[in-house]
């Protein structure tokens, strides 16, 4: 907690981006999260993404749910349009805001807790849907705000902080996705944002449902010796599956690298992905050896990083609906509602 | 590769209070701007006093070397009022006397001469009466001061306050030997003195030998010496029309005075470009808003005069010109004629010492200025010290306390029959400010507002009034504003190594972006790589020891806004603020400790 807003002096040569911009133009209020909670360095990644992207905020909508990350949205991208909504359920608003308006950019933020318990099952159906949303999770593997209580992502050999056991098994949000048919999946740590930033880019740019289970240590209750997402648990566990350079539609691919093989992926929009593999295993755009890969590194403790999967050619919700191209919420009045006489006119063929 | 910073030298943390490292006296400045913002008004003047002796006069005319420096400049614009607030606490404290040091009755049977009442004498006074030792001043004046008394008109310095601060010293018990002018330094030294300080300034005003200078010699005054004389009272007007020649301090000391004793058409006359004057640019300010003109470029060539009867200087325009930071003037052959009555000469001024003979074993070089060490201001003969003006020529008010406290250190050693080179060590202490969670005994929540101005009397009520102060000086309120603007350099971001679980919290909420966590390199590489380039190299940047990741933190000391920000997110107290005290060692012991929270 902090009690003083933070200060308006910021340092005279910050960079500015292509809208002229500094990254402390994407920031929102101070944090009201515990000092050194993972859930802040998330929210800086994303000022930090969406600053080098150069979005302007107000093409952007941030949705959450409740709990500890869901109150994040408050503490970026100040100019944006948000939704703080009800428990488990921002998939919901989330849906209907973006059918409404397709042309905002939408972010989604949500925690264990509200993701993999009270909102799992909204979760699965707007991956089935496509719904063109960056999730991200931000997951700690416990319930703060209750006081630390472990969540569904808890892994069964993690303890609590005061030592006790955990009896079930743990949700792997990644693998659900890649099952449900995501697009775009991925997995990060907040404590690494040379990998985060990145990832959250190629997210926001990606026409889909993108998730990234960002893991996040909650440094008040899931933080000690025995926990499996500590920030010392995760730095020597981790495996980073791939690394990943986003390049934007408008520069050239100047990245080479010493040595692995590197696919580029091209989304939708003309953007493009380089996805540098760190073994022959590693396809990003093979479904089932990447689910076999993952519950392989699981059984041996590690847990993996980095753009887990990726399909570029995914159609989206709006795309399977075939709506119109013209946001909903743009049309005329008359386009929207053509009238009693039109309505009349297709009643009658079917009498 | 870097190695971990030593904070451990106390240069380090001196170095990050910008304000203290530029003030020759190394005024605690932080400190005392924070017991301004809590009305302890006496506790900061006694720091002031403690340090720098003058604060009353200092407030009002330093030359504040503190003020370019303040790192409110870096981040902001406009310095904090330093001197200005110095001036709320001589203004606004109570009664100082049950706070002054105890002069001992019984003396330790040294004797001193100070030769010249100003400021550095009266700093080595100041700082050996308390010893014991027997102290006498020579002044040529019948007041003691010096150019504080001389040279500094009273609409800018009011006698009573250098009264109050040159008395409180001679009250000590300084023998005053006034309306004396040393003739011989051989007859001082032969009197039974064991030490003599030199502090005589620099009083000789240059002249300007230009055709009609000797004949019309009525009506061309040397500044200083006209502003001593008006400061005495032996001069009180002086012609409608006046030519002030030259581009320093004494010069719109000498074009102000002029306005209030029937100047009516008053110029001042400069060789340089104006952006090169020497004056201060608040001083230059102050003239022009009284409404006196500038002419730069103007050399002067001839003094026209009728029969002994000034009449005019004729000028010669000048045009400068810039090659590689060097500049060379040229005369364009163009002249213009200023018509008046007086002329003020404020070309510079030196120290001379005719008084000074030169087989007495103090050795001169070939400027005719005396060999004085700069550690230990000891002339050639081990019993002469020299310090102020007298020693290198002009400076300012507090350069000359800073000679003077460092001499004093030296006559001390010196009559105890110890080695000069063995100064005492400053006193340093690092103290945690943490108070709660996210509270600080410091205010972290700085203040955004822009530099408060100085109020001022009315302009036509000043013109009229030579002793009229022209400066109000902050009232209580706008003390209070500006007080609030310090960024509190003096408390330090204190990094612990072991204690970081490189979190990135401290990170992601600094404000101006100068922590960062990254692989160790040499400075030149480590500078660049920052998320911000620490490009300003004449500040440090606090690299630690290798954390768990092999990453180190580099912070880049240069805009840090000591707003603790980075201590109240750190989760594992790896970042704490502690506050850095630093108190220069003068030969009086230092009883500052005594006003620091």
């Amino acid at each position: 907690m902090t009690f003083i807003k933070k200060p308006i002096f910021r340092h005279p040569s910050l960079p500015t981006n292509a809208i002229g911009l500094t990254y402390r133009d994407y920031e929102g209020v101070v944090s009201t999260l515990c000092a050194g909670c993972g859930h802040d360095s998330i929210t800086a990644s994303i000022i930090d993404a969406c600053f080098e992207l150069s979005l302007p905020a107000h093409k952007i909508a941030k949705l959450s749910g409740i709990g500890c990350s869901s109150k994040t949205p408050n503490y970026f991208l100040n100019n944006a349009h948000g939704f703080n909504s009800v428990h488990g359920r921002m998939p919901s608003v989330a849906t209907g805001a973006n059918l409404a308006n397709r042309d905002l950019t939408y972010i989604g933020v949500s925690g264990d807790g509200d993701t993999a318990s009270i909102g799992l099952g909204q979760y699965c159906h707007a991956i089935r849907r496509q719904l063109n949303l960056t999730y991200i999770v931000e997951n700690n593997g416990t319930y703060g705000l209750t006081k630390g209580q472990f969540s569904a992502t808890n892994d069964k050999n993690s303890k609590n902080k005061r030592g006790m056991d955990n009896p079930f098994g743990s949700i792997d949000l990644a693998v659900i996705a890649i099952e449900l048919g995501a697009g775009f999946v991925a997995r990060s740590f907040s404590g690494d944002k040379e990998q985060l930033v990145p990832l959250i880019k190629a997210a926001l740019e990606y026409d889909g449902f993108a998730l990234i289970d960002v893991i996040s240590p909650c440094v008040t209750f899931n933080n000690h010796g025995y926990s499996t997402k500590s920030y010392d648990y995760i730095r020597e566990h981790r495996s980073v599956f791939g690394d990943l350079d986003f390049v934007p539609e408008e520069e050239t691919i100047n990245t080479s690298y010493a040595e692995g093989e590197t696919i580029s992926l091209k989304l939708h929009n003309g953007r493009e992905i380089n996805f540098k593999k760190l073994g022959d295993d590693h396809d990003p755009t093979n479904q089932h050896k990447v689910i076999n890969t993952l519950r392989e590194n699981r059984a041996e403790g590690k847990v993996t990083t980095g753009l887990l999967y990726i399909d570029p050619n995914k159609s989206d919700l709006h795309q399977t609906l075939k709506t119109s191209n013209t946001p909903l919420n743009a049309l005329p009045m008359d386009d929207l509602c053509p009238g009693n006489d039109f309505i009349d006119n297709i009643n009658n063929l079917f009498r | 590769m870097m190695k971990p910073t030593d904070t451990k030298n106390p240069n380090y943390y001196h170095k990050v209070v910008d304000c203290q490292w530029a003030c020759p006296a190394h005024t605690p400045v932080p400190e005392y701007i924070r017991l301004i913002a809590q009305r302890k008004y006496t506790e900061a003047y006694m720091i002031n006093w403690e340090s720098n002796v003058f604060p009353g006069v200092l407030g009002r005319t330093c030359d504040r070397p503190c003020e370019p420096a303040c790192r409110r400049v870096r981040v902001d614009e406009e310095p904090v009022a330093i001197c200005r607030l110095k001036r709320a606490a001589a203004d606004n404290k109570s009664d100082v006397s049950g706070l002054l040091p105890e002069i001992p009755n019984q003396k330790n049977g040294k004797k001193i001469a100070m030769i010249g009442g100003g400021p550095a004498s009266l700093t080595v006074a100041r700082d050996l009466m308390p010893l014991g030792y027997d102290c006498t001043v020579y002044e040529k004046d019948p007041q003691a001061g010096g150019l504080m008394r001389t040279n500094i008109p009273s609409f800018r310095l009011p006698v009573g306050v250098i009264d109050e601060e040159v008395d409180r010293i001679l009250d000590f018990g300084v023998v005053k030997k006034f309306n004396q002018e040393v003739k011989s330094l051989k007859v001082i030294l032969d009197e039974d003195y064991d030490a003599i300080f030199i502090g005589t300034g620099a009083p000789k005003g240059k002249d300007l030998n230009v055709p009609g200078r000797h004949e019309a010699s009525n009506n061309i005054h040397v500044g200083i010496d006209w502003l001593t004389s008006v400061a005495f009272k032996h001069i009180d007007k002086i012609g409608q029309r006046v030519v002030v020649i030259g581009g320093g301090n004494t010069a719109m000391d000498c074009c102000r005075t002029s306005l209030r004793l029937g100047g009516k058409d008053v110029k001042v006359t400069v060789r340089s470009p104006k952006s090169d004057m020497k004056a201060s640019d608040w001083e230059i300010e102050e003239a022009e808003l009284e409404g006196i003109p500038i002419f730069d470029n103007h050399s002067p060539k001839e003094f026209i005069h009728e029969n002994g009867k000034l009449k005019g200087v004729l000028f010669e325009k000048m045009k400068a010109e810039y090659n590689d930071g060097k500049r060379t003037l040229t005369a364009t052959g163009e002249t213009v004629l200023f018509e008046c009555d007086d002329v003020l000469l404020a070309i510079g001024q030196e120290n001379a010492f005719p008084w000074i003979e030169r087989d007495i074993g103090i050795e001169f070089n070939q400027w005719e200025q005396p060999i004085v060490d700069k550690t230990t201001f000891q002339s050639t003969q081990p019993r002469v010290f020299f310090g102020g003006d007298a020693a290198w020529g002009p400076e300012n008010i507090i350069w000359a306390v800073a000679h003077g406290h460092q001499a004093a250190i030296s006559i001390d050693n010196f009559c105890q029959n110890k080695d000069l080179k063995d100064r005492p060590s400053p006193l340093t202490n690092l103290v945690s400010q943490k108070m709660g969670i996210h509270e600080w005994s410091y205010p972290n929540d700085i203040s955004n507002d822009d530099r408060f101005a100085v109020p001022h009397a009315d302009i036509e009520t000043s013109l009229t009034d030579l002793n009229l102060e022209v400066e109000l000086g902050y009232d209580e309120k706008l003390a209070f504003d500006e007080a609030q603007r310090c960024l509190n350099c003096d408390i330090q971001t204190v990094f612990t190594e072991n204690l970081c679980i490189e979190c990135d919290a401290c990170v992601d909420i600094c404000p101006i972006d100068c922590i960062n966590f990254t692989h160790n390199d040499t400075e030149e590489n480590l500078r660049k790589k920052l998320t911000v380039p620490a490009l300003n190299l004449t500040q440090d940047i606090l690299v630690s020891d290798t954390l768990k990741t092999g990453r180190v933190m580099v912070k880049d000391e240069d805009m840090c806004l000591h707003c603790g920000l980075c201590a109240e997110r750190c989760p594992t107290g790896a970042w704490d603020m502690q506050k850095f005290t630093y108190i220069e060692s003068h030969a009086k012991k230092s009883t500052i400790s005594e006003y620091v929270e």
